[in-house]
């Protein structure tokens, strides 16, 4: 019982046939091979899977592939380009934003989601932002600093 | 975790979704899939068949209509919190939408959902009634309106019917002169509302002529204050005022948890019906 999806996942074009129940995080990792975005807890409140769906960020494995036919998908491996790193991954590099890494793309997938909406967010706001992505590794200080970082490259 | 199996169709009218609801005998819509897709991972939910609304465009937006607003059912709650029209004549609802969940939450999830749903939780249920909003339903043979105040009727159920469609909710305009808030007690781990108190009061010549209240998670449904926050009207609406008023905030059956007893939750009601009654007052001045 397959039905057939068309969409663009970081500016290619894309055409599958998927079950029903696939969630979009599945569909990205197992038949695109797109595994940079990650599934942590799997119940919608850990946000490793963030993606952008028609330039807003969603929790992909809360999100089936079947609702983002005719989409727009950007996930982390989409945002270098020309083999530069995106602001924000240099971002979170240079202020050591990460340490583990689990929860680095679906932070960044949120980080820059928020600085598309406000390119110079206040401390608050950038916390109140990443609301729905758990980090256990860093503490936040540091994901904090590379956004404010990213900001001020941007800005 | 995957759902179970199951047919999917997509809606493009009302109409079509209607008709699509005979097609199996147990049918869900999904609008943002912010409540279906988490019930339906846990087994909660194992429809045979769902029928995808969000391309339904005529169910989209928020305009002025008449002296109020209508919010049509898959409006975002990120729209919803944005939306200077909702801030112009009655903020109370978009400061409710700025309070649920994250970002990544808001930019899917729907009021035609969060209602339909009717987690205790929530917060925009107690934020339509203490707004006086009406909820439009729609069937394949009749339209009907409900008070938002009458559509929760116990915990995970409304007054929807099995063949019927949340279409829009309209909010009369709460006018100048009027003050909203909307504060919430967060629940540590889930992000709902232990307590979310929903007030506004209106103030002319130092005189409240108007207000309202309402409270999410502390009962099944939502605490309805209306008729409390309206023994203002014709007071000063002083603390000492509204520290009276919510004495009589005394929920009956309030739900317990192991992070808040029944006993706690009242308490609490309390507490933050006053500190939204005060603040709704100090904007309203
Ligand atoms: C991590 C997380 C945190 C959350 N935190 C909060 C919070 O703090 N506060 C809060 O209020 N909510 C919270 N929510 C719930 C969120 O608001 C949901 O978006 C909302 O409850 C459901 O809206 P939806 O569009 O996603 O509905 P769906 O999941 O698509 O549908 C939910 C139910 O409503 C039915 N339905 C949907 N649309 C209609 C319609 N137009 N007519 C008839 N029936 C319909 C569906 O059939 C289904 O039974 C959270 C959700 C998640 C995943
Ligand atoms: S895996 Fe999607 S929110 Fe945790
Ligand atoms: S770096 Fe390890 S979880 Fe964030």
């Amino acid at each position: 019982m397959g039905i057939t999806i068309e969409l663009e996942v970081n500016g290619q074009p894309v055409k599958r046939e998927v079950e029903a129940r696939t969630l979009l995080v599945h569909f990205l990792r197992e038949d695109l091979n797109l595994t940079g975005t990650n599934v942590g807890c799997e119940t919608s409140v850990c946000g490793a899977c963030t993606v952008h769906v028609d330039g807003k960020a969603i929790k992909s494995c809360t999100q089936l592939a079947v609702q983002c036919d005719g989409a727009k998908v950007t996930t982390i491996e989409g945002l270098a380009s020309n083999g530069e790193l995106h602001p924000m991954q240099s971002a979170f590099w240079e202020e050591h934003g990460l340490q583990c890494g689990y929860c680095t793309p679906g932070m960044i997938m949120a980080a820059t989601h928020l600085l598309d909406n406000n390119p110079s967010p206040t401390e608050a706001q950038i916390r109140e932002g990443l609301k729905g992505n758990l980090c256990r590794c860093t503490g936040y200080q540091n994901i904090i600093k590379a956004v404010q970082t990213a900001a001020g490259a941007e800005g | 975790m995957y759902p179970a199996q199951f047919d999917y169709k997509r809606a493009t009218s009302v109409e079509e979704a209607l008709a699509l609801l005979t097609e199996a005998d147990d049918v869900k819509f999904i609008a943002g899939g912010h409540s279906l897709i988490p019930m339906m991972k846990l087994r909660l939910a194992q429809p045979e068949m769902v029928v995808d609304i969000a391309r339904i465009d005529a169910l989209r937006g928020i305009t002025e209509e008449g002296d109020g607003v209508r919010i049509g059912a898959l409006t975002t709650h990120a729209e919803i919190a944005a939306s200077s029209v909702l801030h112009e004549h009655c903020g109370l609802i978009a400061e409710a939408a700025a309070e649920i969940g994250d970002t990544q939450v808001r930019n899917r999830g729907t009021i035609g959902g969060n209602i339909a749903h009717a987690d205790p939780g929530s917060d925009l249920p107690a934020a339509l009634i203490a707004a006086g909003a009406t909820v439009h339903l729609q069937s394949a043979s009749s339209t009907r309106t409900v008070a938002a105040a009458d559509f929760f009727l116990d915990l995970l159920t409304t007054d929807l019917s099995h063949d019927e469609l949340v279409v829009a909710v309209t909010i009369p305009s709460l006018g100048r002169s009027t003050g909203c808030a909307y504060l919430k007690f967060e629940h540590p781990a889930s992000g709902y509302a232990v307590v979310g108190a929903a007030a506004w009061v209106k103030m002319e010549n130092r005189q409240c002529s108007g207000a309202g209240l309402a409270i999410n998670g502390v009962t099944a449904t939502p605490f309805n204050g209306n008729e409390i926050a309206q023994s203002l009207v014709s007071t000063d609406a002083s603390d000492d005022r509204i520290a009276a008023a919510v004495e009589s905030v005394q929920p009956e059956d309030p739900m317990a948890d192991v992070f808040a007893s029944a006993d706690y939750r009242a308490h609490l009601a309390r507490v933050f019906a006053k500190r939204a009654l005060v603040s709704a007052r100090d904007r309203a001045v």
